[in-house]
């Protein structure tokens, strides 16, 4: 059983190893058993395939040279025999022979001899063993053991031999994989098929490419195709997985509150009341005390004598900044004066203030265009008329009375001159309340004196002037000093190439009879059904003028007709002094010479019709013909058109400004090359010009559209600062500033500094004028005609 | 107590004093003339503003001190005689 177990382990083991020895390995087993079997010593079951014991009789040993210990030791315990001795031991022995287990082996051995070990130990159960196989006696006798090399070297000397080769069927594939000509050569091909002519024989043959596709059924294609027959169905497909993770992202975020007190209540700390006294009767108090005492008190008298920290500068410009403030660039009309009875459709062709009746008083003259009745002058006081003031004949210009403010002289355009005495009616306006005068009627004031209609001017007068008050002139043309102070004459200029002082005195060299005067009251009268002041009676209708005075062009023959003139004064300091009967005046137009306390007096004129401005001094010649004549020093030729304004500055004696034409000029008195500010051209004409009282460097300038333009040369002097567009749709004849009185303002101001007033007041008279351009454009208004708009003029004031 | 008094008196006969307190160090209010109310808050207020000043000064200089404080305002002017342990505040209006 056990053997049984073990052959077929030897039987698998013969298949790997060389072919003969699976022949022999059936046959192996029974020999074996037979063998094993018979001996049946006990280690022979553990002997392996290629040994066989076996046990030899010492006859057998000496017959094959292998007897213990003589000839085989277990120094060298290997035995070869040859197999045809065993062969012929076998043979001739037959049974008995020791070899006759092993015969069919030794038949079967390849080999010639066969290796017989001294198996001293009986490893294998037997004292001897025969080595089956060549290997395993290969390997017995030439062990891996460098110990017996002999054997070893025995072993090599026998060169392996190639075996017999035996076909299981390998040839096949190496002949199909094999690449064999199946055919024979395409040259001998070639050569032997296209056997053409004998003589082309060996020659060489050229080859051409030639293109399979080109020939027509020179090649075969087969084109792939999906078979649906044979189809491969993909059972198995690779893919690639991941595995991913699902992620998800989550904040949170908690709201940090911090405490903080919503509302806390203190209440402060406290000493009690031992604590405290402890403390004010303990000495460091009274050491610091002391100490302290003495700084403060010096800071405290300190205080008490100088507040050093004031800022005096400050101090000193609150106020005037608020007022800056308050003035405004702006000109706020203020009041628009018209009336519908009188004031309708009339050209305002003057205007001035009332001296001293609260600066309110305006006068108006007004020139009806249909000079149908005449034309009246009208005192508006506030909003509404309050005198009407009769005249002969329209009145282009008049003035009040510097001294008198009472008087009232005007102008006519037939070349009278007319004075009024409104004096009756002075309570009248000043006591009026606005509200009282609406229904009643309006008094009407006449003239009190006209003068003669013999000595009037030939031409409409266009400006007429009180003289100041500190002058007078005297027949002779000369100028003195008025002893009463009281402005006595008038000078009016006329475009009839005159001018004409008049005296409003009585003349004491004209002997008028009485019986003249009151003739000619008595014819007054009927007409006069009014109540007329004596004042000027003795002057009515026989007033003639003092002194008439012309003034011849310079270069060529001819005289100037003056449109305007300024009649300029300088008031020395002391004007408490005075040198009576003596006069001195400046020699040159261009400087004022003002000699100690005498007054100097510039005449200029402006003339109408070139635009030319001249220049003169007060110092007449008598001409032959009886005439006064003031030769004119200096002529300029400065405004293309009419020069309607000419004006002193009132802060700076000898700038001038003059307007007219379509630009204005400014004129510094020294400097006679030319003006020393010029503005560029407008688009409208400038009308009339005025400076303003409070501001130096501002003044107004009126425009042919109704507007008015602001001008501060201290900002810019090629534009206005300001310009007031169409204040009025009609033309501005007049732009008079004013200011108010001290007595007025300090009702109104808090501290009565004149400057300040001034600039208040500028305001409020600007406020006014706005007013009267207001109701100038009712009137206007009212008024249908395009032509008269050219034609109105409207008066503006202050 | 009495000098207290009568040195108090001496500074409010000066022209112009409105009020006087004393303040120790920790700007709680010793003696004063004006209501407690006001006194309260003069003191607090006042004791916060010396020391600032007073580390300004030494911040800037060591060897420095502050020995008087005026503050000017509109209506008044407030001034400080600072010392170790108390400090002095009499309020004036500036003459005019």
């Amino acid at each position: 059983m056990l053997f049984a177990e073990n052959l077929y382990v030897n039987f698998l083991l013969f298949i790997n190893e060389t072919i003969p020895r699976a022949t022999m390995a059936p046959k192996k087993p029974t020999s074996g058993r037979s063998s094993t079997g018979s001996k049946g010593k006990g280690k022979s079951e553990c002997h392996p395939d290629d040994v066989f014991p076996l046990v030899l009789t010492s006859a057998t040993q000496e017959l094959f040279g292998c007897r213990t210990d003589e000839d085989v030791t277990v120094e060298s315990p290997h035995k070869l025999l040859k197999k045809d001795d065993i062969i012929h031991d076998i043979k001739t022995r037959a049974a008995v022979s020791d070899f006759s287990p092993v015969k069919q082996i030794v038949l079967d051995y390849p080999e010639e001899e066969i290796l017989l070990v001294f198996d001293r130990d009986f490893t294998y159960g037997q004292s001897f063993y025969l080595v089956v196989t060549p290997e395993a006696k290969d390997r017995i006798l030439s062990p891996p053991e460098p110990e017996t090399p002999e054997v070893f070297e025995n072993e090599v000397s026998e060169t392996p031999h190639p075996k017999h080769w035996i076909s299981f069927g390998s040839e096949q594939e190496i002949d199909d994989e094999s690449v064999t000509e199946t055919r024979k050569k395409a040259l001998q091909y070639i050569k032997n098929t296209l056997n053409l002519m004998r003589k082309k024989f060996g020659r060489p043959v050229c080859f051409s490419d030639l293109n399979a596709a080109d020939a027509k059924d020179s090649c075969v294609e087969c084109a792939s195709y999906k078979d649906s027959r044979f189809s491969i169905k993909q059972m198995q497909r690779d893919c690639g997985m991941q595995a991913v993770p699902r992620l998800q992202s989550s904040s949170a975020q908690t709201q940090w509150k911090f405490h903080k007190n919503v509302c806390t209540q203190y209440y402060p700390q406290e000493l009690h009341e031992e604590e405290i006294n402890s403390i004010l009767q303990s000495e460091s108090l009274m050491n610091f005390l002391s100490s302290a005492t003495s700084r403060v008190l010096h800071a405290l008298q300190q205080e008490e004598i100088l507040n050093m920290l004031l800022d005096d500068w400050k101090a000193l410009g609150t106020l005037a900044e608020a007022g800056d403030s308050k003035v405004s660039e702006d000109l706020m009309l203020h009041h628009a004066f018209t009336d519908q009875k009188y004031t309708k459709d009339k050209k305002v062709s003057s205007v001035n203030w009332h001296p001293t009746i609260l600066g309110k008083v305006k006068s108006l003259r007004e020139q009806s265009c249909l000079s149908e009745i005449d034309s009246l002058c009208i005192c508006a006081f506030f909003f509404f008329l309050q005198l009407l003031l009769e005249c002969p004949d329209d009145i282009l210009a008049f003035e009040f009375c510097p001294s008198n403010p009472n008087i009232i002289v005007g102008g006519c355009v037939n070349g009278q001159v007319v004075l009024w005495d409104i004096s009756a009616y002075i309570t009248h306006l000043q006591g009026t309340q606005p509200g009282d005068k609406k229904g009643s009627k309006t008094p009407v004031v006449r003239y009190c004196a006209v003068s003669a209609l013999e000595s009037r001017h030939k031409a409409p007068i266009t400006d007429v002037q009180w003289l100041p008050q500190t002058f007078e002139v005297t027949r002779k043309g000369v100028l003195v000093e008025n002893m009463y102070n009281v402005s006595v004459q008038v000078v009016t200029c006329s475009p009839d190439c005159t001018v004409m002082i008049w005296d409003v005195r009585v003349p004491k060299p004209l002997n008028q009879s009485l019986s003249d005067r009151q003739q000619n009251v008595d014819q007054k009268t009927p007409i006069t059904p009014y109540i007329v002041p004596e004042t000027f009676k003795h002057l009515d209708r026989t007033w003639k003028p003092l002194l008439r005075v012309s003034v011849p062009k310079i270069n060529t023959s001819g005289e100037y007709a003056p449109l305007k003139f300024s009649l300029e004064h300088y008031t020395s300091n002391s004007n408490t002094g005075r040198n009576s009967g003596l006069i001195s005046f400046s020699a040159t137009i261009f400087r004022i010479m003002s000699l100690n306390f005498y007054n100097v007096v510039l005449f200029m004129f402006l003339y109408w019709q070139d635009g030319e401005i001249v220049f003169t001094d007060w110092k007449l010649e008598k001409e032959g013909s009886g005439q006064y004549i003031a030769k004119p020093l200096l002529c300029f030729r400065m405004h293309h058109w009419f020069v309607n304004t000419i004006q002193r500055s009132p802060f700076f004696r000898d700038i001038i400004l003059m307007t007219g034409g379509w630009n204005f000029a400014i004129w510094k008195e020294d400097v006679m090359e030319g003006p020393i500010v010029v503005s560029p051209s407008s688009e409208q004409k400038c009308t009339v010009g005025c400076w303003s009282l409070s501001r130096p460097a501002v003044f107004f300038i009126g425009k042919d559209d109704g507007s008015i333009e602001v001008w501060n040369l201290l900002e810019n002097t090629s534009e206005p600062a300001h310009v007031h567009a169409h204040v009025t749709s009609a033309k501005i004849t007049c732009i008079k500033p004013w200011t108010v009185s001290r007595k007025f303002f300090a009702s109104l101001m808090h501290k009565p500094t004149a400057s300040s007033h001034v600039t208040k007041y500028f305001e409020l008279e600007e406020d006014r004028l706005k007013d009267y351009l207001k109701r100038n454009e009712l009137w206007v208004k009212e008024k249908k005609k395009a032509e008269e708009l050219k034609k109105k003029t409207v008066s503006c004031a202050f | 107590m009495a000098e207290v008094e009568e040195t108090l008196k001496r500074i409010q006969g000066q022209k112009g004093v409105q009020g006087i307190i004393i303040v120790n160090s920790e700007g709680i209010p010793i003696k004063t003339t004006l209501d407690n109310s006001s006194t309260v808050q003069y003191a607090g207020l006042i004791h916060q503003l010396v020391m600032k000043a007073r580390s300004t000064v030494r911040d800037i200089d060591p060897q420095n001190d502050l020995t008087f404080l005026r503050v000017r305002s509109k209506k008044n002017e407030i001034m400080i005689a600072p010392d170790k342990d108390y400090f002095l505040i009499v309020i004036q209006n500036p003459s005019d």
